[in-house]
């Protein structure tokens, strides 16, 4: 058979290739069209710029054609399935983008006088009051930015909390083995020491190990719950008191709220602070890698320590509280973040929320989680899970169906792309061997997971015919781009265009 | 519920699948006792609209009223394609480009802002994005500290106030000293003579909160003459088409806010942090970075890189905590540069200088009205001859939302009660300038 891949211009079909903006550039030309200025009076102070910066000039139809070639590279959401463990990839409403771009909501500025803008207080108060319903804690901060800032306005109400009680030796933050990177990091930024806890065979803390641990220098334990081997964590409540008991906070990371939404109170479970990622379990889209929002709620023993800027009811309705010490907040550890936080995220958050509404929400992980446990058991015929029993939103398997096949996690994971398929969360958690983490939100139909388990089962037969490895090596095969060398990345790190023409291998 | 594929024919299949006899059956290590809530239930998407219109309809937004807000935060006019751009689905809804075959899209629009970005501020590198630029400052100021391996930090009275107290907040439990000087709105500040070798870095924001313009020269090189390295915040990149960059006064970390430059102000939020620094530093950068590379078939390609540096991977010893960025808004602003190009960038930048000039001049011959600042960019602080937090609510309840009053910031400052800050953009018209000179006078009058 002829091989047609080779072409003449590069392109493949519907598969482009397309160079950098800089490679496209016709000196002068510009997409936007502005008035020559008025004058050229000028009160730059002989700071004027003296050379060009460098950019390259196209049309517009040239930067409509590049953008939307590029765009056409990218896996998404809209595209196909995207198990993606621990990210909670679900449909994106169009409505939320269409109420973020209301004038009244999207071009409004953070400093307009108060009274001109009740109706965005509103909203976020609105927003608030859901988040605090669901969750049953009585206080919310808005406006961290995504999941790690939400965990890290947690800690420092913790850490504020502490301060305040005169218990400022406590320094240990315990963190299960199993959690997210961001914990052990933010744990760090708040001048904690991380000790780790581990597991109990059965995916879940080992709750004697923490008891154990828990002393007057611990400050608080944080735990994903459900946790990330997709396990709820049954004996949250206990663990809960035995920390309150050692005078600790019990933080709970929110990343996988998506699968008890509707179904239980972090009341119920002894928390002392969650930070929620809006951009996970209500719908806001990842955009790439964010924006996102993480709000956090607080217990009444934190309330007292959240940052500014908060909203506060008076007479005249309501107003924002901006500066940490005054009357308003005057224990307020401080300010987290620019202006009044993701004030997009928020609107397309509450458009979400509203439209499911309460019951749509338990439908929501109700059918997460059966969509999930459904995955389970469907490719335990040929996968090995990590742990056995109902899972929540997520199902976890590692690499042992994998044994003796020269096919690792990676190969296998990447040969899924072939297939049309986005790769699950490979190697997380770090406490079972060569991780597949598959997720696969509620807003997936049957006839979608079928035709994934029919494919990761076929795939798993091959490599387990023991004479495939160096097929699976090499996947995938049929993307715009193969394997890519990472560590020549690393080495010898590019990480921009440079003038010059020696820039590397532009063929 | 619309979003939801399942049918109850599938969940029965699915169940018996699994072997259970019902979805709530799958929740028994829950808590016994479900409790109930006190929230509505689903509604129509003709509902939801309208019940985010009633919201929407209780502000006054600027596309209705002139505005010369300001403060960090910019309306600019935002080019139709852009909008469109970023709304394609694969854009939008895609993830974190963690699997790079499937990916390029989103690698490829990095590669070009992290270039797009170093070349404004002319330095060497740019990373991926921050949060915003406040959070951004944040970072630049403990980076600074990890590099000189020194433990103190000096912030100028011209730094965005938003931007001190986040930073102030951000680094109280790392065991740093953060000085802050006092707001200096006539621009008279002594960096210079503050300078020495304890420092670990001065962080300095051109133009300043209050408008002005400095050269940093001669700061740049106080700085290095005791090895403290000096951090630039710009909060209105579009200055960089006009005024001669941070990089090239010998800044070591510029870090800035791109939501001017990437769409409408949406309230403050979401913005993009911009962050660069010199290629030496890298390792000790926070945030993604994109780094060209080759495929299996020797192709250029994108992936992220220096991952070592990351929470996913050193966990505690991360440089950050950093994990979701601002992906989206950094593509938008990558689409408005790219739309813009050289002619296009330099071309708003000076229409806004001699927009804001006209402006000045204009406010100055008001009687009891003073423009401050020397010299400015496209915006500048006034003093009026009574409060501006009364003056900006009555201006606002004529339907102009003409500047923002200092005191919001500084409460305490009573010197700066009379100081309102007031921006000229391409958007402003001469119209809208004669409304707000027209409605100042009638109020001051």
């Amino acid at each position: 058979m002829t091989d047609h891949t080779n072409t003449t211009s590069g392109h493949r079909g519907l598969i482009f290739e397309e160079p950098l903006i800089f490679e496209l550039d016709s000196m002068g030309s510009t997409a936007v069209d502005l008035d020559e200025p008025e004058h050229d009076i000028d009160r730059l102070g002989g700071l004027r710029r003296r050379g060009p910066v460098g950019l390259p000039g196209l049309s517009e139809p040239e930067v409509v054609r590049h953008y939307t070639r590029l765009s056409q590279k990218n896996y998404s959401i809209d595209t196909g399935f995207y198990p993606l463990g621990s990210c909670t990839m679900k449909h994106n409403p169009r409505l939320n983008e269409k109420m973020a771009r209301l004038p009244g909501l999207g071009d409004i500025h953070p400093f307009q006088p108060e009274s001109t803008v009740q109706g965005a207080y509103h909203l976020m108060d609105t927003l608030a009051s859901w988040l605090k319903k669901m969750t049953g804690l009585p206080a919310v901060a808005l406006s961290p930015a995504a999941g790690a800032h939400g965990e890290l306005c947690g800690l420092m109400a913790i850490r504020a909390a502490h301060q305040a009680a005169g218990n400022d030796d406590r320094m240990v933050v315990l963190v299960p083995e199993s959690a997210h990177g961001t914990n052990p990091a933010t744990a760090t930024i708040c001048g904690y020491s991380v000790e780790s806890i581990p597991g109990n065979g059965n995916g879940r803390v080992d709750v004697d190990a923490l008891t154990a641990r828990l002393g007057p220098d611990i400050a608080a334990v944080m735990i994903t719950n459900p946790n990330t081997c997709g396990l709820f964590e049954n004996e949250a409540k206990v663990i809960a008191d035995a920390v309150h008991a050692a005078g600790a906070y019990f933080y709970m990371d929110g990343a996988n709220f998506n699968a008890i939404v509707g179904r239980v109170t972090l009341s119920a479970l002894g928390v002392d602070a969650m930070h929620i990622n809006l951009h996970k379990t209500f719908s806001t889209p990842h955009g790439g890698g964010g924006p996102g929002a993480g709000p956090t709620v607080l217990s009444d023993a934190l309330a007292p320590f959240a940052p500014v800027p908060f909203l506060v009811h008076d007479g005249n309705g309501l107003r924002m509280a901006e500066h940490a010490g005054d009357k308003d907040a005057p224990q307020s550890f401080g300010r987290m973040k620019g202006y009044h936080g993701q004030f997009g995220v928020f609107v397309r958050a509450l458009s979400y929320m509203m439209s499911l509404g309460i019951d749509g929400l338990r439908e929501a992980s109700g059918d997460a989680v059966l969509n999930a446990n459904y995955l389970r058991v469907r490719l335990s015929e040929e996968l090995t899970p990590s742990y056995d029993g109902i899972c929540m939103h997520e199902a976890l398997f590692d690499d042992r169906f994998l044994k003796d096949t020269g096919v690792s996690t990676l190969d296998f994971a990447k040969s899924m792309i072939d297939e049309g398929f986005h790769p699950p969360t490979m190697y997380f958690p770090l406490v079972v061997h060569g991780a597949l983490l598959m997720e696969p939100t509620e807003t997936e139909s049957k006839a979608t997971l079928d035709q994934y388990c029919e494919t990761v089962l076929a795939l798993a037969r091959k490599a387990k015919r023991g004479d495939t490895a160096e097929e699976f090596l090499s996947a995938p095969y049929l993307t715009p781009r193969r394997r890519l060398d990472e560590t020549q990345a690393a080495r010898k790190p590019v990480l921009r265009w440079k003038p010059e023409p020696l820039n590397h291998a532009a063929r | 519920m619309r979003y939801h594929p399942l049918t109850d024919a599938d969940r029965g299949a699915m169940l018996a699948a699994i072997g259970v006899e019902s979805v709530d059956a799958l929740f028994a290590e829950l808590p016994a006792g479900e409790p109930t809530f006190d929230l509505p239930n689903q509604q129509s998407e003709i509902n939801v609209e309208r019940a985010l219109n009633a919201f929407a309809k209780e502000n006054l937004s600027c596309a209705d009223a002139p505005s010369f807000l300001g403060a960090g935060n910019y309306r600019h006019h935002t080019p139709a394609s852009l909008d469109h751009l970023i709304q394609r689905g694969e854009f939008l809804t895609a993830y974190t480009p963690y699997q790079p075959e499937i990916s390029q899209g989103t690698l490829q629009t990095i590669f070009e802002f992290q270039s797009q970005v170093a070349l404004m501020m002319d330095m060497e590198v740019a990373n991926a994005s921050m949060y915003d630029g406040a959070t951004a400052c944040a970072e630049a100021a403990a980076m600074a500290c990890r590099i000189t391996r020194r433990s103190r930090v000096m912030m100028s009275g011209s730094v965005h106030p938003h931007y001190r107290d986040v930073t102030q907040t951000q680094l109280k439990h790392l065991g740093l000293g953060i000085a802050c000087l006092s707001p200096d709105p006539i621009g008279i500040e002594d960096l210079i003579g503050r300078v020495d070798d304890s420092l670990a870095c001065v962080v300095v924001q051109n133009p300043g909160f209050f408008g002005h313009l400095s050269d940093l020269t001669p700061l740049s090189k106080a700085c290095h003459a005791v090895g403290v390295l000096l951090v630039v915040c710009v909060t209105e990149p579009v200055s960089l088409g006009l005024v001669i960059p941070p990089g090239a006064m010998g800044a070591d970390i510029v870090v800035g806010e791109g939501q001017s430059l990437a769409g409408p102000a949406s309230f403050g939020g979401p913005g993009v942090g911009l962050f660069a620094t010199q290629e030496k530093f890298i390792r000790q950068m926070p945030g993604r970075l994109c780094g060209e590379t080759v495929d299996a078939d020797d192709r250029r390609g994108f992936v992220l890189t220096l991952s070592t540096r990351e929470q996913h991977i050193r966990r505690e010893k991360a440089t950050s905590n950093i994990c979701t960025n601002s992906g989206l808004i950094a593509l938008a602003f990558t689409i408005h540069m790219t739309l813009l190009g050289e002619a296009g960038f330099t071309r708003l930048a000076e229409v806004n200088h001699a927009n804001a000039v006209t402006l000045a001049n204009k406010l100055d011959a008001i009687k009891g009205v003073k423009v401050i600042p020397q010299t400015f960019f496209n915006e500048f602080s006034i003093t009026l001859p009574q409060r501006a937090a009364a003056v900006a609510e009555t201006l606002a309840q004529k339907g102009v939302l003409g500047g923002v009053p200092v005191s919001r910031f500084y409460p305490r400052y009573e010197e700066l009660e009379n100081i309102l800050l007031v921006t000229a953009t391409e958007l402003t018209t001469e119209g809208d300038m004669n409304l707000l000179v027209e409605s100042l006078t009638e109020l001051l009058s």
